[in-house]
């Protein structure tokens, strides 16, 4: 039933278009036109995004050239996010959906697992504070039961720990994304490959590496893809624990671009704005980047 | 010998099965101790926490956590709970209406310039909070709708759209256009046709949606920090930081009040759990 006209349809549009247009397509060009513009509104070019690269709360490899803790600056501390975040999300993510199929209470253990996902991230970032506390904190007396009780801290109040105590427990935030994702993947798969492969005396680990793996490909590319997404606009939890100190030890783009346009005295909309679509570009160069692979294989 | 072989291979699977069953539920106690810890710590006092929520020497159970984070002094949840009801519900329903009648629209009919402009939503999609958030806030102070709900409300209803659209059109295009077909024979105007007829057929789907975007705005810190400034126009997720302050938290208010708020969200999961895994599955996720 393919109609040809113009009339019907377009009333059917108006809203969404109207609303479009006015909240996001309107202000997106308007965040690039403002990154261009400097506190006095006039045309600079692109020196906003000189001055945001020259900043160290954004850029400073020195002191992880030199081996030193951060900050290392926003823009590399969504890189380490990343390449401590998604490997692990995405494994625990495939090891849970997977075992978690022959487990009596699985879907017990699953909901609880995705829990995560579901609460909302300033509570996340209120349950992470919680358990990396000093005395309060069941990470400390975890270590203390295992004869490390000298390693003892907030691990949120030192530029040392923080960054890393935040992407781990970040891992524990997101995991139940990608389990939730590989297990729906996983009910895709036809049983009868799994038989076929044990007949022929595959073991597990073999079966696992040829069969799951291959065929979980379209999960992994979706799970891939919204995690990098995630981590490149983490926000909440940075922003209630320690809004991206101490020492600027745990900031990232996001909390950079929030304190730039609504915290520092005076603002400075054209520096937000300049990292802001910096942020924008990186997203959508992962997003195309795994669509078109997605769409060729 | 083969008997044997049979019963070496059920012992492997036996020791198999116990291990999966050990690390599924090991793993598992990672995920629910940081809840534990904080029911626990939302029902003790303060010292009684600081000397570690898992010691039950001294256990005097309390509900002045509760009490305090609800008619905490500058920042009670009462109202904080009630304010962001009021952004939540509209903000759930409208894009939803909006979002259906776009997406009928783009898998129903042909029109010029249609799928470019399908493609444009879509891509609107990956457009990160931080991208709109400047202009959306000059907007909003210039026309008198920033710390106002309805602002953002139309913001959250906006931003909704582009998955909200993509999800439906997806459903829309299987359904069978036989029916609709044959209501237009009959005489059916196509906005009859749409509310009588696909609406209905289409329930599952808005299911999926009402659970995903409700919690997606209930959640939301970030539109909600920049539009709303008023301490008595606060919502829930603004209510957290400023009960927890930036040192030494009272842990048992900040506990109850993280429970008070995100109850609401795992309530809306736990009724809604197959729309709500099966809304996420579909790809329609988003932040």
């Amino acid at each position: 039933m393919s109609r040809r006209q113009i009339k019907i349809p377009l009333l059917f549009l108006t809203p969404a278009l109207l609303l479009l247009t006015i909240f996001v397509l309107f202000p997106v060009v308007n965040t690039i036109y403002i990154s261009l513009l400097n506190q006095e509104g006039e045309f600079v070019g692109l020196d906003n995004y000189a001055e945001v690269f020259g900043r160290k709360e954004f850029w400073n490899p020195q002191n992880l050239i030199e081996g030193k803790p951060p900050p290392y600056g926003a823009l590399i501390h969504n890189g380490i996010w990343i390449l401590v975040h998604l490997p692990l999300s995405v494994f625990f993510g495939l090891l849970l959906a997977v075992l978690l199929r022959d487990v009596k209470g699985g879907a017990i253990i699953k909901s609880t697992v995705f829990l995560g996902v579901v609460i909302p991230m300033i509570v996340g970032g209120v349950l992470l504070r919680f358990i990396y506390e000093a005395d309060a904190g069941i990470v400390n007396a975890f270590l203390r039961v295992v004869g490390l009780g000298h390693l003892a801290r907030t691990w949120t109040a030192f530029p040392q720990t923080i960054l890393l105590a935040l992407i781990l427990g970040s891992v524990w935030i997101w995991t139940g994304f990608s389990m939730i994702v590989y297990s729906a993947g996983l009910e895709g798969i036809p049983m009868e490959l799994f038989e076929v492969a044990k007949i022929d005396g595959a073991s597990r680990w073999r079966t696992f590496w040829r069969i799951t793996v291959p065929m979980l490909r379209p999960a992994t590319i979706v799970v891939v893809t919204m995690t990098l997404l995630w981590e490149l606009k983490i926000f909440d939890i940075v922003w209630i624990i320690q809004r991206g100190g101490p020492g600027g030890a745990s900031m990232v783009m996001a909390v950079m671009m929030y304190l730039r346009a609504f915290l520092y005295i005076p603002s400075n909309f054209g520096t937000a704005s300049a990292i802001a679509t910096l942020l924008t570009i990186m997203t959508f160069g992962f997003a195309a980047y795994l669509v078109n692979r997605m769409v060729k294989s | 010998m083969r008997r044997l072989d049979i019963v070496a291979r059920l012992k492997k699977v036996k020791r198999f099965t116990i291990l999966t069953h050990i690390i599924a539920w090991a793993v598992s106690l990672i995920w629910i101790i940081p809840f534990l810890g904080v029911v626990m710590a939302s029902i003790r006092p303060l010292p009684e926490i600081l000397n570690g929520w898992w010691n039950f020497e001294v256990f005097n159970p309390t509900l002045n956590g509760f009490s305090g984070a609800w008619n905490h002094r500058t920042a009670p949840l009462s109202r904080a709970l009630l304010n962001s009801l009021i952004v939540t519900i509209p903000s759930t329903f409208m894009p939803i209406l909006v979002a259906a009648l776009g997406a009928y629209s783009f898998a129903r009919f042909k029109f010029p310039t249609r799928d470019l402009l399908f493609l444009v939503i879509v891509l609107l999609q990956t457009i990160p909070q931080q991208m709109v958030i400047i202009p959306i806030f000059n907007i909003a102070i210039s026309i008198g709708l920033w710390n106002n709900y309805l602002g953002l409300i139309l913001v959250h209803t906006a931003f909704a759209l582009p998955w909200q659209i993509l999800f439906l059109r997806n459903f829309f295009s299987v359904l069978p256009v036989e029916v609709e077909e044959a209501a237009m024979i009959d005489g059916a105007s196509y906005f009859k046709i749409f509310y009588k007829i696909v609406l209905p057929l289409t329930l599952p789907a808005l299911a999926s949606l009402t659970a995903l975007q409700f919690v997606w705005v209930w959640n939301d810190f970030f539109f909600a920090a920049v539009l709303i400034g008023s301490p008595d126009l606060k919502l829930a997720t603004q209510a957290i930081p400023a009960q927890m302050g930036r040192l030494d938290p009272n842990w048992t208010v900040t506990s109850a009040a993280s429970i008070i708020v995100m109850i609401i969200p795992i309530a809306i999961y736990v009724a809604l759990q197959r729309y709500y895994v099966r809304g996420i599955v579909a790809g329609a996720v988003k932040g």
